[in-house]
């Protein structure tokens, strides 16, 4: 067990508190910026990958971990994202300038759509993103004037004043840096006025609003900059594709983006990037196991989609606080080793509650 | 009459048969919605997994037509009844959002299964009714939409004589009006509640059914699904007379989308009118006045 002793104020205000974060943490470090110089091609891709993922699971996670408003829709962010960033770099804007442009596009687009959280919330709210998501979808493969349709249309590399960062390598660090950035800007808010905010929106509106919080503008606040975040995750994965077209972007990509959330855990960042960790690496272990798997069964194309399903049923059924819940109760149980009791970690029941009008 | 309105009425015919189709499949939702405060995205996939198991039983196994419809409705139930009774009920009194989510997660796990068992080609079965038409004066009717129809509006019937008139039926409003009220009644809530699921599941089951042979037994069927939200938000939310209108308009306002908007226009049409729906009128047609409780 550790008690916190505080000996000034800001103590408590440090993000690594303790001697082991910081070893952690920094080891931590040290195995990422490593991690290309010994990993095979294949996997820095996959990493890099991952990353562009965490980016936007972690936007996705402003809004619907910490201010409570469901959004299935955020593959369309990503899009928006992903084609200004793609179009920008092609008319000659840099490549800083592109990426911030995007995401103040795409954060813009988000606002349009958050707009409506004001009035609708929810299942209808998530209709609503659901339903822009399909529209997106149909728009980008139709304009073809602007998107080039089903073909698509190809990204020129990153460069930085000069510096091409379009190679394997520095791409992999770009993403690093881009994550460790939004990451850092999102502890830092999410600990402060606004953030609170947010979690006093999710938790109790009616709560929120006597304490003096403006409801509607912190849903959109929280609406717009995740959409942001997407769109500037979308950039990068425009980067990583090489080529965007729509297929990329499908409802599909929306529902991993959802199940990456809810399978970290609602309401932490580190859910967040756990979770984008796991979804994006569950095709790649499927794809490891089918060699062992009956022939009839690992043919088919439905595999990964009923593994999917079935990983997100299993944690909403006996895990619903996601990685992070478990990785707070393992760290839990070590730390309070020997003296752990058998009912510590056992759920609480729960009845039925009513969330109809009356 | 001269040409343009024969070609509206045209439509508008095809729109009612399609969006009749839809209104089977929102019924089923807002059943499931008022029962167990879930919206369930599985009921797409149930629909289209009975369209699949119909074309098997049909096309494979030769099968006369009633008789393998009969079997599809029956295992639809039997699918639905028992997704509610042992993977729902697990996660009761979560947050809806959960429950959402849950049917997601079935959702995706009976497409798996559906496309590990059936493989991703699309088919098609033939029904009494294939490629007959109807001639009403100017108007050609295929016979399969007038029998959609049909269908739609007697199991609309029959579930308004079953919720109005029966034992169960009645029981069944209680439940959904106030569980804990109902259950102090000796009320079997639980059962009720799976046995929604379950009359749900056979209506998509009569969907699928009827939708494959227009569309084709496809794994995209699942798609209805989002066009049956769409019908529900705009006949407004929780409304079983509302889910039949919002039904029938989304389908009309489709296939009139279709020749005198813009290609594309089709396809996102009833998403557009979910959206403006829920902005500018989140009531809907038929909806009930919104309060929220603190």
């Amino acid at each position: 067990m550790r008690f916190p002793y505080d000996t000034t104020y800001r103590d408590p205000q440090k993000l690594l508190r303790y001697p082991v974060d910081w070893l952690l943490y920094g080891l931590l470090t040290a195995v990422l910026m490593a991690a290309p110089w010994f990993l095979p091609r294949y996997y820095v891709g996959e990493i890099t990958f991952i990353f562009i993922m965490c980016v936007a699971s972690l936007g996705l996670m402003v809004v619907t971990g910490f201010t409570g408003q469901v959004s299935l829709g955020h593959a369309a962010f990503v899009a928006i994202g992903a084609y200004t960033h793609a179009l920008l770099m092609t008319a000659g804007v840099p490549f800083l300038v592109s990426i911030v442009l995007a995401g103040a596009f795409t954060g813009a687009v988000g606002l349009l759509v958050g707009l409506p959280a004001i009035r609708v919330s929810g299942l209808h709210l998530a209709m609503v993103t659901l339903a822009f998501s399909v529209i997106v979808e149909q728009i980008v493969g139709r304009w073809k004037s602007v998107t080039g349709g089903f073909t698509g249309i190809p990204v020129p590399p990153p460069n930085i004043f000069g510096f091409d960062l379009g190679a394997q390598k520095p791409f992999y660090y770009l993403c690093l840096a881009v994550l460790v950035t939004v990451l850092g800007a999102l502890i830092n808010l999410l600990r402060g006025h606004a953030g609170r905010a947010f979690i006093g929106v999710r938790d109790s509106e009616a709560a929120a609003l006597s304490l003096g919080v403006w409801i509607a503008g912190y849903k959109v606040l929280a609406f717009t900059m995740s959409a942001g975040i997407t769109g500037i995750a979308g950039a990068l994965f425009a980067h990583h594709l090489q080529f965007v077209t729509p297929e990329g972007f499908s409802l599909l990509l929306s529902l991993e983006l959802v199940m990456m959330v809810m399978i970290g855990g609602l309401g932490s960042l580190r859910g967040a990037i756990l979770g984008a960790v796991f979804i994006s690496l569950l095709p790649t272990a499927i794809s490891a196991t089918k060699p062992f798997l009956p022939a009839r069964i690992s043919g088919q194309f439905g595999l990964e989609i009923f593994v999917f399903g079935l990983v997100l049923a299993l944690f909403i059924l006996f895990e619903p606080t996601g990685l992070n819940g478990r990785w707070i109760k393992l760290k839990a149980l070590f730390s309070a080793f020997p003296l752990y009791r058998r009912d510590m970690l056992r759920r609480g029941k729960t009845y039925m509650r009513s969330e109809r009008y009356r | 009459m001269n040409l343009q309105v024969v070609q509206l009425l045209q439509l508008c015919l095809n729109g009612i048969a399609i969006g009749a189709i839809y209104a089977l499949v929102a019924l089923g939702l807002v059943m499931i919605y008022k029962a167990t405060e879930t919206v369930n995205f599985a009921h797409g996939d149930i629909l289209m997994a009975a369209a699949f198991v119909g074309w098997a039983l049909i096309s494979v196994a030769a099968l006369p037509f009633w008789l393998a419809a009969l079997v599809t409705i029956i295992a639809s139930a039997g699918l639905a009844y028992f997704l509610e009774s042992q993977v729902m009920r697990v996660i009761v009194g979560q947050p809806q959002f959960a429950g959402a989510m849950l049917t997601l997660a079935l959702a995706f796990m009976i497409r798996g299964a559906v496309s590990m068992a059936f493989g991703p080609t699309s088919r098609t079965f033939e029904t009494p009714w294939s490629g007959h038409t109807v001639h009403i004066g100017p108007l050609v009717i295929a016979t399969l939409n007038i029998v959609i129809l049909v269908a739609a509006i007697g199991i609309t019937a029959a579930l308004y004589f079953f919720l109005r008139r029966t034992k169960l039926g009645v029981s069944i409003q209680a439940a959904s009006q106030n569980q804990l009220a109902a259950y102090l009644c000796g009320i079997p809530v639980k059962r009720l509640n799976s046995m929604v699921w379950a009359i749900a599941g056979s209506m998509a089951a009569v969907g699928g059914l009827l939708l494959a042979p227009i569309a084709l037994v496809d794994i995209g069927l699942w798609f209805v699904v989002l066009k049956a939200l769409a019908a529900l938000v705009l006949g407004g939310f929780g409304s079983i007379p509302g889910a039949i209108v919002g039904g029938l308009l989304i389908g009309i306002v489709e296939q009139l989308a279709g020749v005198y908007l813009p290609d594309g226009f089709k396809d996102v049409m009833a998403y557009l009118v979910l959206i403006a729906v829920l902005v500018l009128w989140p009531r809907g047609i038929l909806g009930e006045a919104h309060g929220r409780r603190v």
